[in-house]
């Protein structure tokens, strides 16, 4: 009984996580643009990914190593894909990958210095902050 | 019960498999590729967790450990590589 409980858990997480895994894929190929595409995978991914390898981890449960290499995988997983995503779409918007044609708002558009590739802060904003500097 | 949910877990992450990899083929721009790239990488953890439960060999989930990290680095060179290196795509 207690065998098929387990057996029974684990394949809840393992047909998630799967299931979670596909939601990412199909949204890489179907979505419209590249930031889209970004949203599917980064997120849908590593929540299955994550969801697999706590799968691994209550299979071999009484093994720690195990345990702590699906923790390791786990928080690797979580750490790196939003640094990578971010990136991505960061230099992704700087070579001016086209946008979905139906965008309605696009905020960062000319707020950024592609020569030295900064961000600028609004005209209005940057007035105010240099009226708060004290004098002198 | 737990085989028949690996033997799903395996077909579905092939179908993913090739769903990424037409997106790494048509890819109109080379960050939609190294985005296609990136979740190449997680979906492959994801094979090897699936693996280790059906074979019960946990040798390869060190593999995972350093794919889910190597791949982070290619994804953080290739933006760099795009950032700095690359041509504007509207100029």
């Amino acid at each position: 009984m207690i065998e098929w409980l387990v057996d029974l858990v684990i394949s809840l997480f393992l047909l998630t996580g799967v299931g979670f895994m596909f939601v990412a894929a199909l949204g890489l190929l179907r979505m419209p643009d590249l930031p889209m595409r970004l949203h599917a995978t980064t997120k849908a991914g590593a929540l299955g990914g994550g969801l697999l390898m706590i799968a691994v981890g209550i299979e071999f449960f009484g093994d720690v190593a195990v345990a702590a290499k699906a923790g390791a995988v786990i928080v690797f997983l979580l750490l790196t894909a939003p640094v990578a995503a971010h990136l991505i779409g960061r230099a992704g918007y700087f070579v001016g990958v086209p946008m979905w044609p139906k965008t309605h708002k696009d905020e960062l558009e000319g707020r950024y210095d592609h020569e030295t590739q900064t961000l600028m802060s609004p005209p209005g904003l940057a007035d105010k902050t240099q009226d708060q500097q004290p004098k002198g | 019960m737990l085989e028949f949910s690996i033997f799903v877990a395996y077909l579905v992450l092939g179908i993913s498999l090739v769903l990424i990899f037409f997106r790494l083929v048509l890819g109109p721009s080379l960050p939609d590729r190294v985005v296609a790239l990136e979740m190449l990488a997680t979906l492959t953890v994801g094979f090897i967790a699936v693996y280790s439960l059906s074979s019960g060999v946990t040798a390869f989930l060190d593999v995972a450990m350093v794919l889910a990290l190597t791949a982070f680095l290619a994804a953080v060179g290739f933006a760099r590589l795009i950032a700095k290196g690359g041509t504007r795509d509207d100029d």
